[in-house]
């Protein structure tokens, strides 16, 4: 579960903006998970309602925006889309891919007060 | 979607769908109600569902919506990413190796290490990082051999990260030279994303364990620079199909390279041993011709 330890990551991220960008209260949190990052949204959402109370975002709701995952095959010299890591690629079964995209864990924006 | 409180229409499978959208009587809410939606608190409303709609309508409600959004784009890692550059430069700077091994409990982690330190002993000076829920077990096994060994106990947690390695290595001051072997929690998940700093992530499997757990466990397969197939001194014993193991190893990352030994036997060790001296000349050749 070490979604506990990313949510925390956030948890950080909302101190400092609210220092500086000079806010008291977090409503939304915005963030980015790629599907071929190392969170699960489920546990994601559960850590946050469980670290939220006491801090600047208790009142605040968790909107999850999943991204693709992305890959290069060198197979097929193009970009193809990957929902898992090791999933072949699409369009010819190879394994030959690199990563490029859709291992995001970012918080995109803050909706503030 | 509702433009007001920005609610959506999702359903939940098998349950009574009644009209299309519920909350017909909107703008009749008082006050605490409308605030209810505008903070996004799941409610009840009379037509008896629970309402999870709230949120950035796109249009303000006058009196209750000071709200703002704040254009932000930051890693959640971010903040054990910075330290994991600090512990990086500080092991270039002063000549450290840092390897970072992961892999499930039970993979003979810490019978490699031991080995491992005891072929190395007298030539390369090791230190060691021992990370584990609770317990001193492993860092007793490691002292045992002669080399300085901090163990870590996470408590609750389930892996290792930068912060806690910089602490480590503070009380362990690795000489010049020194191989710094980080044994993280015995885990394939959670330590994937959490770079601690280290010039390489290696991750160890046995032939006791399930062949597929490279296609199990992709992150953390993904995530390494050398896999090392350990107890191969079993595979006359056990039901366990090497090459199937690397085919879903390389699926996962295709030039992962791989080292097959028995840390117990000692077949293999050499080729270990070299991938070590290989990383630690080329980092100390690095840092000569600074």
């Amino acid at each position: 579960m070490h979604e506990m330890s990313l949510v925390a990551g956030v948890m950080r991220i909302l101190e400092e903006q609210a220092t500086s960008q000079d806010f008291r209260t977090v409503k939304a949190v915005f963030l980015e998970v790629g599907a071929l990052s190392h969170a699960d949204p489920e546990a994601m959402r559960f850590a946050f309602e469980a670290q939220k109370p006491g801090t600047i975002a208790a009142d605040a709701r968790l909107e999850i925006i999943e991204s693709p995952g992305q890959a290069w095959c060198l197979e097929c010299s193009d970009a193809v889309t990957i929902s898992r890591r090791g999933d072949p690629c699409p369009r010819c079964g190879g394994y030959k891919l690199t990563v490029t995209a859709g291992d995001d864990l970012r918080v995109r924006e803050l909706e503030v007060e | 979607m509702c433009t007001v409180c920005g609610c959506g229409q999702a359903s939940v499978e098998g349950r009574d769908s009644t009209p299309a959208h519920h909350h017909h009587d909107h703008h009749d809410h008082d006050a605490a109600h409308a605030d209810m939606h505008a903070r996004g608190i799941p409610h009840s409303h009379d037509d008896g569902h629970i309402h999870y709609g709230a949120g950035v309508a796109g249009v303000s409600v006058p009196g209750l919506d000071q709200a703002r959004i704040v254009k932000i784009e930051q890693d959640v890692l971010g903040h054990n990413d910075r330290l994991a550059a600090v512990n990086r430069a500080r092991f270039a700077a002063e000549g450290i190796i840092a390897l970072n091994l992961v892999s499930s409990p039970g993979s003979g982690k810490t019978t490699l290490l031991c080995e491992t330190i005891n072929m190395l002993s007298g030539r390369v000076p090791v230190a060691v990082v021992e990370g584990d829920q609770q317990t001193s077990f492993d860092a007793d096994r490691i002292r045992e051999t002669g080399a300085p060994a901090i163990q870590v106990n996470t408590g609750k947690g389930c892996h290792l990260d930068a912060a806690m390695v910089a602490d480590a290595t503070d009380r362990l001051q690795p000489g010049e030279g020194s191989v710094l072997f980080i044994e993280n929690v015995g885990n394939l998940v959670c330590p994937a994303g959490f770079d601690l700093g280290e010039a390489a992530k290696v991750v160890i499997l046995s032939v006791t364990e399930g062949e597929d757990k490279p296609l199990k466990y992709p992150d953390m397969f993904a995530a390494a620079d050398l896999m090392i197939l350990n107890k191969i001194d079993l595979l006359p014993h056990v039901r366990f199909d090497v090459d199937r193991c690397l085919e879903l190893a390389h699926r996962v990352k295709p030039d992962l390279p791989v080292l097959q030994l028995s840390a117990t036997t000692g077949q293999g060790m050499h080729k270990w041993l070299g991938w070590i001296d290989d990383r630690r000349d080329a980092l100390l050749a690095a840092r000569a011709a600074r």
